[in-house]
């Protein structure tokens, strides 16, 4: 039966998470030199439209489709045959089948989206499609059919929790990026160079569109307009806001001053954290969540540039970190009180959750870049990556403060000047 | 002539500008610019990376004046540009071969 508010509720949140792409696209294309702004803003921004194509033909049903064998789904639903605007019989059943496919297509989207942080500045556009899109089916599909389907990892196997996606989208995202940061190695200059993010407010800009996204990403995978929707939207504000305290407190006593960006990276570490556990723990709980993810995502990322990783934008020491972090503490502080299912939660089984996706997602990711690697290549070339992205791979520039000389380039006829060039002659006219 | 080149601090342009006004200064232009000297630059952090910046920013104020002004010249630019603290910035006096005013054509001390 179909429920309005659960309906209203849930296409609300498709609409939320959807918008957490561009935010993505913002919060990293800030953390990037000016060279490069568009090239990282168009890694998001593509897997809007490849990711969704992919998704209606085959990724929904290879991740939601009647199950085989607990691994995969079935290609029942391929071009979204028979989703329609009845309830599924198995996922949200008071929500049209419909509703549900669209909201779980943008989780498809932003979790390889999300990738690209760790390998930003050094990624040719074409590899990066290919890679998208095999990634997508091969390695996002099957993990969100283990988990948020009947797969063997979640309720109906297992019985790791992950309310929201800690593991199919920040576990999962945050070891492929470590797969992908090593396999593509370090930007040239790394250790020697500045490299320091171009546009701070465009980062914090991009960070609170995340956290307000969010929203739809926790409070929508209650799957209705319940109380348990309201409990995750809450503890999912009290996590990020614990979080930012978490990375603060760290880095003022590092540093000498509480950062922007520190301040916007915890934030995110705490949704982060906050995603597994968001159905099932209570706002104390999502203090000690969002506290841990800060400091540990902040040990995580002060480790990195130690030990020489070119882990660009921090995926794995916020998105992996934050992850393992959140999935694991959820066995600990899951609550009967929020949802029944907490009582089957034990740090063992969010501990096979993790290690699972963990593994997986690494390994096949490893593979399919070496594959992408061998037919188009991963790495632009060292002229283009000292040119930038922006003018190597798709011909702009972020930013034209000043003239900077030019005229058309006509490839057919040549349109006499308009009415413009002719003012402008007759406007320095008047100023002589 | 001489060209008066002085690389001052930024929040100090204000002042200079109403010293050299002062002493009969009737133009002059400004840039800003950056570079260092004993002041060094600062740290910033940017998730816990710190980094090193090198330059600082200054502005770069320059004034034409015939010879017997540059010492008074000089003089106001030193008062009212000083904090006493390091980077207050340097004055160079160079040699100005030619100076044309381009919309009369007037050259020499006239176009000053």
């Amino acid at each position: 039966m179909i429920d309005t508010g659960d309906t209203a509720w849930l296409l609300a949140s498709a609409a939320l998470v959807m918008f957490m792409t561009p935010g993505l696209a913002l919060f990293y294309g800030g953390l990037v030199r000016a060279k490069n702004v568009l090239g990282t803003i168009m890694q998001s921004f593509f897997a809007l439209a490849l990711v969704t194509v992919l998704w209606v033909l085959v990724g929904y049903s290879l991740a939601f489709g009647p199950d085989v064998a607990g691994v995969i789904g079935g290609l029942d639903f391929w071009g979204l045959r028979g989703v329609g605007a009845d309830p599924s019989p198995v996922y949200a059943t008071t929500v049209p089948h419909i509703g549900f496919s669209v909201y779980q297509m943008m989780f498809a989207i932003i979790t390889p989206a999300l990738i690209t942080g760790a390998v930003a500045e050094r990624m040719k556009f074409s590899g990066y499609v290919l890679f998208l899109g095999l990634w997508s089916l091969l390695v996002y599909a099957p993990v969100a059919h283990w988990v948020f389907a009947d797969g063997w990892l979640g309720l109906s196997g297992v019985g790791a929790l992950d309310f929201a996606g800690g593991t199919v989208v920040h576990i999962n995202a945050g070891a492929a990026a470590l797969a992908a940061l090593l396999f593509l190695g370090r930007r040239r200059g790394h250790g020697r160079d500045a490299f320091v993010p171009h546009n701070v407010p465009m980062v914090i800009t991009g960070a609170a569109i995340l956290w307000f996204g969010w929203f739809g990403f926790n409070a929508g995978s209650a799957l209705g307009a319940s109380g348990l929707a309201a409990s995750a939207f809450t503890v999912t504000q009290v996590a990020a806001a614990a979080a930012v305290l978490g990375w603060l407190i760290p880095e003022v006593i590092r540093h000498g001053k509480p950062t922007t960006i520190g301040a916007a990276t915890g934030a995110v570490a705490g949704l982060v954290a906050i995603t597994p556990a968001a159905g099932f723990v209570e706002p104390w709980a999502a203090i000690v969540i969002g506290l841990a993810a800060g400091f540990v995502c902040f040990l995580a990322v002060d480790t990195k540039a130690r030990i020489g990783l070119d882990d660009s934008l921090d995926v794995v020491g916020v998105h992996l970190a934050g992850g393992i972090v959140g999935a694991l503490l959820t066995g600990v502080l899951a609550s009967t009180a929020v949802n029944e299912l907490s009582g089957g939660a034990t740090i063992g089984k969010q501990t096979i959750g993790v290690a699972v996706t963990l593994g997986f997602s690494f390994l096949a990711t490893l593979l399919i870049l070496k594959f992408v690697d061998f037919v188009v290549g991963l790495r632009v070339p060292e002229e283009d990556e000292i040119t930038g992205l922006d003018l190597s791979q798709h011909a702009e520039v972020g930013y034209t403060l000043q003239d900077r000389g030019g005229s058309p380039v006509h490839t057919g006829p040549v349109p006499s000047p308009g009415p413009d060039h002719e003012r402008v002659e007759a406007d320095s006219e008047v100023r002589r | 002539m001489k060209l008066v080149v002085a690389i001052i601090k930024p929040f100090k342009l204000d002042e200079v500008k109403e010293a050299l006004r002062a002493v009969g200064v009737h133009g002059l232009t400004v840039t800003e610019t950056q570079g260092f000297g004993r002041q060094r630059g600062h740290t910033e952090v940017y998730r816990g990376a710190e980094y090193q910046v090198d330059f600082v920013p200054k502005v770069k104020v320059e004034v034409v004046a015939e010879d017997d002004q540059v010492q008074g010249i000089v003089d106001a630019i030193t008062k009212s540009a000083r904090t006493g603290k390091i980077g207050d910035g340097k004055i160079f006096v160079l040699p100005a071969e030619q100076v044309i005013r381009i919309r009369t054509g007037e050259m020499g001390p006239d176009a000053v």
